[in-house]
């Protein structure tokens, strides 16, 4: 991809230079979007691994497979793995490969900061995996509650790799989100209005707005916890007149949002499936749009359900009980739409859409156990049970995950140019489905019975040993399914490329190219004329405009500034960890990165 | 540890709004799931079958906001009133009880019976109780599922709630807490046991609490508590009426013999155990570093000997 300014080429012909320069140098944003995706993916995982150490010590009571150290490193980094690593990266990777040509531009608004958030995300999520090799993990769970976070609490390097990886991470997740509002504000093709918007591409502009506003709040706290164990401040200190009640507050009014962050993707990809398999449009656009909006702006006023029994007292308890269940509200409505957008269709029952009939039911069971324990009263004996990990994980596998694996099937053919097996993926379904059952739903039962969440040993005797065992045993029924879907990815990376540009008979601009796109998306710029841009075209009969020969496609050229720059962060953050002079030294590499990066040329 | 058993005004008025929400989330769950499935298998591809295309109903969109803001009114009643119930101030005939949250142990401090012990508590059936709730170090959560719900125990902050065991709680089986707040590598290892008595009983119990402790009878216990003293055991625990008093770092040691388990709640209080804990606290329990191995300090015989010592502390 070297040619700043180009002839148009045919679609079928690659203009993709290979090799691994072309890689570590591209801004292209499919490229981008495909290494967020694998890198994502190979994370998902490493943190399904460490789920699979956690189910194992926990298959028996007073299990002997790992010691209390190493559970208490796991439990937290199978929890930062999947959000910080494998969740978020996942859906980057479609937001990065998929929005562009889903609003019919050519690549993102700007592609250098894309492919810096690409590296910066990768180097920090290397330094906080790193940790495990560097004498330990972060032992104190991804929520970190001060005191126990203090040097005196923690004396090791296992705090501050999460400190400082979480706060790399963070410096990646802002500027993709910037990049991305900006993106979808500016980039639409010519009549792309708003409300002709993807509900995916709504979604991820509802997601980018969340991140921009939540990280901050993350970044202080982290600093805080970062000074209070080395610069001798006291933030979060009750013996120096700090509260670590504050970085609960700090904590959770990112965390919550985050939550949100996680599952829009998810939401935003099934509105695209489920009325492509249904073969009509989607059901209320406007009553999913401004759910997901309602969503986000609710998403800031439940924060303190997180801290129901920390004494709040009873009018914040009411405050935050109501804001909580309200967002059931919105949550419900969306479910209804999606329902109704099933009803009266000829469904197609691919791989991708059994995913997608499976989020609505396994999401709503998580909405429905969220809404249960809204209630404070309810929360006193569910907080910090087993029923909260059956819930957050019927929200984030059950929804999230789903929606990325109806994602998956569905955009697969668009992105590689080839189909995964149908058979091998109804395989992968259903034993993902019925693993994921059998591993949560028992969770419900052992919080129930009491069982905290967080230990690493139980005593036998308490009804906790017969369901411990059946979510163990579904936890190794996922592992196959992922087994299968590894399987079929590499069996049709091996098949020739045969896909057609539109093999679902999909609504959507992304559809309007090749299958993989070229270099540069769209040969002609699209112009949109309903919400539902090719089957109006189809249906009154608008063809395609043709290129125009001669026509001058601007692209910008490679450039190594932004992974250059990804080091000169990665310095800063190594710094703190050894010797201060690191983040001396990565001042120089940043500075010369951005001089370099603002004088190259573009054209 | 059941939450579904609830032996108190709290977990009762809890577990009402509990089954209200249940009931209703049951029902949701059932209609959503079923509805989905008939919609998949009415609605598949058949030959023959055209898909309508409309695009939405504002009428269906009216119903279906009132149907989740209805289910959500109804939750929300009950637990406005319960939140009131389980929030208010404890009444002024409370037995007051202090708890201060240890990596990884509860002390437990009666203030008006002026009587301080550790990981194990008696309460009288029929009366409230009130706790309130400190930390020494980190945060950590107060739970007894039968018999109150929990409540974090903060650094730098005051928390409680109070409960009245039912009358016909009282029973010899204790009933079972732990710490619900992750609070270090042995979070899974601190645990507590409540016994609810019989108000006589529970009499009967203050009274032997607040006793010195049992005098040594034999040679052997006398001796025993002679190495006990002499030893460095009596930096953090306190036995009364012996010259071990004002340590507050370990456990109030003075009727150990009389609690069921040791080392909060993990293990039976028996001689075995207790040598294994003194020879080696953290074998036991990992990251306990405060006692040190008295098997690097002493002879298995002198361990010995301060066992059976203990033990006899009724």
């Amino acid at each position: 991809m070297a040619t700043a300014a180009e002839t148009i080429a045919l679609p079928t012909e690659s203009a993709y230079e290979s090799g691994i320069w072309s890689w570590i140098t591209t801004v292209d944003h499919k490229r981008i979007g495909t290494l967020y995706a694998v890198t994502g993916f190979i994370f998902f995982l490493v943190g399904g691994f460490e789920a699979m150490l956690i189910r194992a010590q926990l298959a028996v009571p007073n299990g002997t497979v790992i010691d209390a150290s190493l559970y208490n490193q796991l439990f937290g980094m199978h929890a930062l793995t999947m959000i910080f690593l494998a969740v978020m990266p996942m859906g980057a990777g479609f937001f990065n490969y998929m929005i562009p040509l889903m609003i019919g531009a050519r690549d993102v608004a700007f592609p250098r900061l894309n492919a810096l958030s690409y590296w910066i995300f990768l180097f920090g999520a290397l330094l906080l995996t790193s940790s495990v090799l560097f004498g330990g993990g972060p032992d104190a769970g991804w929520f970190a509650y001060a005191p126990l976070t203090s040097e005196q609490f923690s004396p090791g390097r296992n705090m501050d790799f999460y400190v400082l990886g979480i706060l790399t991470l963070g410096v990646s997740s802002m500027a993709a989100a910037l990049n991305f509002a900006v993106t979808i504000i500016n980039m639409r093709a010519p009549g792309m209005m708003m409300m002709r918007l993807p509900v995916f591409v709504w979604m991820t502009l509802i997601i980018s707005f969340l991140l921009i506003l939540a990280l901050p709040p993350l970044t202080v706290a982290l600093t805080q916890l970062l000074f209070d164990r080395h610069y001798t401040t006291h933030f979060l200190d009750p013996n120096g007149g700090g509260d670590p009640l504050l970085w609960q507050h700090l904590f959770w009014t990112f965390g919550h949002p985050e939550v949100y962050v996680l599952i829009l993707p998810a939401m935003g990809i099934v509105s695209e499936t489920l009325p492509v398999f249904s073969k009509k449009p989607l059901f209320g656009y406007r009553a999913i749009v401004f759910s997901g909006i309602a969503i986000g702006f609710l998403g800031w006023a439940v924060w303190a359900h997180h801290m129901y029994t920390t004494g709040l007292g009873p009018v914040q308890q009411s405050i935050f009980a109501g804001t909580t269940m309200t967002i059931g509200i919105p949550t419900g409505i969306k479910i209804f739409n999606w329902m109704a957008t099933m009803y009266g269709g000829s469904i197609r029952f691919t791989t991708s859409m059994y995913f997608a009939v499976s989020f609505l039911a396994t999401f709503t069971i998580g909405g429905i156990s969220g809404v249960m324990h809204a209630s404070p009263p309810i929360d006193t004996q569910q907080q910090d049970t087993y029923w909260v990990v059956a819930h957050l994980h019927y929200v984030l596998m059950g929804g999230a995950v789903m929606g990325i694996f109806s994602g998956i099937y569905y955009w697969f053919p668009k992105m590689t140019g080839r189909f995964l097996d149908e058979g091998l993926g109804k395989l992968h379904f259903w034993l993902f489905f019925i693993g994921m059952n059998m591993t949560f739903f028992p969770m419900h039962f052992l919080g129930t019975a009491g069982m905290p969440r967080r230990i690493y040993t139980y005593d036998s005797g308490l009804g906790w040993d017969f369901w411990n065992m059946f979510a163990t045993i579904g936890s190794l029924v996922i592992t196959v399914a992922l087994l299968v879907f590894i399987f079929n990815f590499f069996r049709s990376m091996r098949t020739e490329p045969n896909a057609p540009n539109n093999p679902w008979n999909a609504p959507g601009l992304e559809w309007a190219t090749s299958s993989p796109p070229p270099e540069h998306d769209f040969d002609v710029i699209p112009e949109v004329r309903d919400r539902d841009p090719l089957w109006y075209d189809r249906d009154n009969g608008h063809a395609p405009a043709e290129p125009v020969p001669g026509t001058h496609i601007h692209l910008p050229p490679p450039s190594y500034y932004p992974i250059l720059m990804a080091l000169g962060t990665l310095l800063l953050a190594v710094g703190p960890l050894t010797h201060l002079a690191i983040t001396a030294l990565g001042i120089p590499v940043i500075i010369y990165s951005i001089w370099g990066w603002a004088l190259e040329p573009t054209d | 540890m059941t939450t579904t058993d609830p032996q108190s005004d709290f977990t009762e008025t809890v577990h009402g709004v509990y089954v209200i929400v249940t009931i209703l989330a049951s029902i949701v769950f059932v209609v959503v799931l079923a509805t989905i499935l008939v919609l998949a298998i009415v609605f598949r591809e058949r030959p023959g079958r055209e898909a309508r295309q409309f695009h939405g109903n504002t009428r269906l969109e009216i119903v279906w906001t009132i149907i989740p803001v209805a289910i959500v009114a109804i939750i929300a009643v009950p637990t406005f009133f319960a939140i009131a119930d389980t929030t208010d101030p404890p009444p002024e005939d409370a037995i007051t009880i202090e708890v201060t949250g240890h990596q990884w142990w509860f002390e437990f401090n009666y203030v008006d019976e002026g009587l301080i012990t550790g990981n194990e508590i008696h309460i009288p059936a029929g009366q409230p109780v009130s706790f309130v709730l400190e930390s020494a170090d980190v945060i950590h959560s107060f739970w007894i599922p039968q018999l109150v719900g929990k409540m974090d125990l903060v650094p730098g902050h005051t928390t409680g709630l109070w409960f009245t065991a039912n009358d016909d709680a009282a029973r010899s089986e204790a009933y079972l807490g732990q710490c619900a707040e992750f609070c270090g590598l042995s979070h899974a290892n601190m645990r507590f046991r409540v016994f609810v008595d019989t108000p006589a009983d529970y009499a009967t119990w203050v009274a032997n609490q607040n006793a010195d402790r049992t005098t040594p009878s034999t040679d052997a216990l006398i001796a025993g508590e002679e190495l006990f003293l002499a030893s460095a055991c009596v930096g953090c625990h306190t036995v009364n009426g012996t010259s071990a008093v004002g340590g507050r770092v370990g456990p109030d040691l003075s009727h150990i013999g009389s609690r069921e388990t040791l080392a909060a709640g993990i293990m039976e209080n028996n001689r075995e155990n207790l040598i294994a804990w003194i020879s080696n606290p953290e074998n036991e329990k990992p990251g306990v570093v405060l006692m040190p191995a008295f098997e690097n300090l002493m002879t298995p015989e002198q361990i010995e000997s301060i066992a059976d010592y203990l033990l006899s502390l009724k």
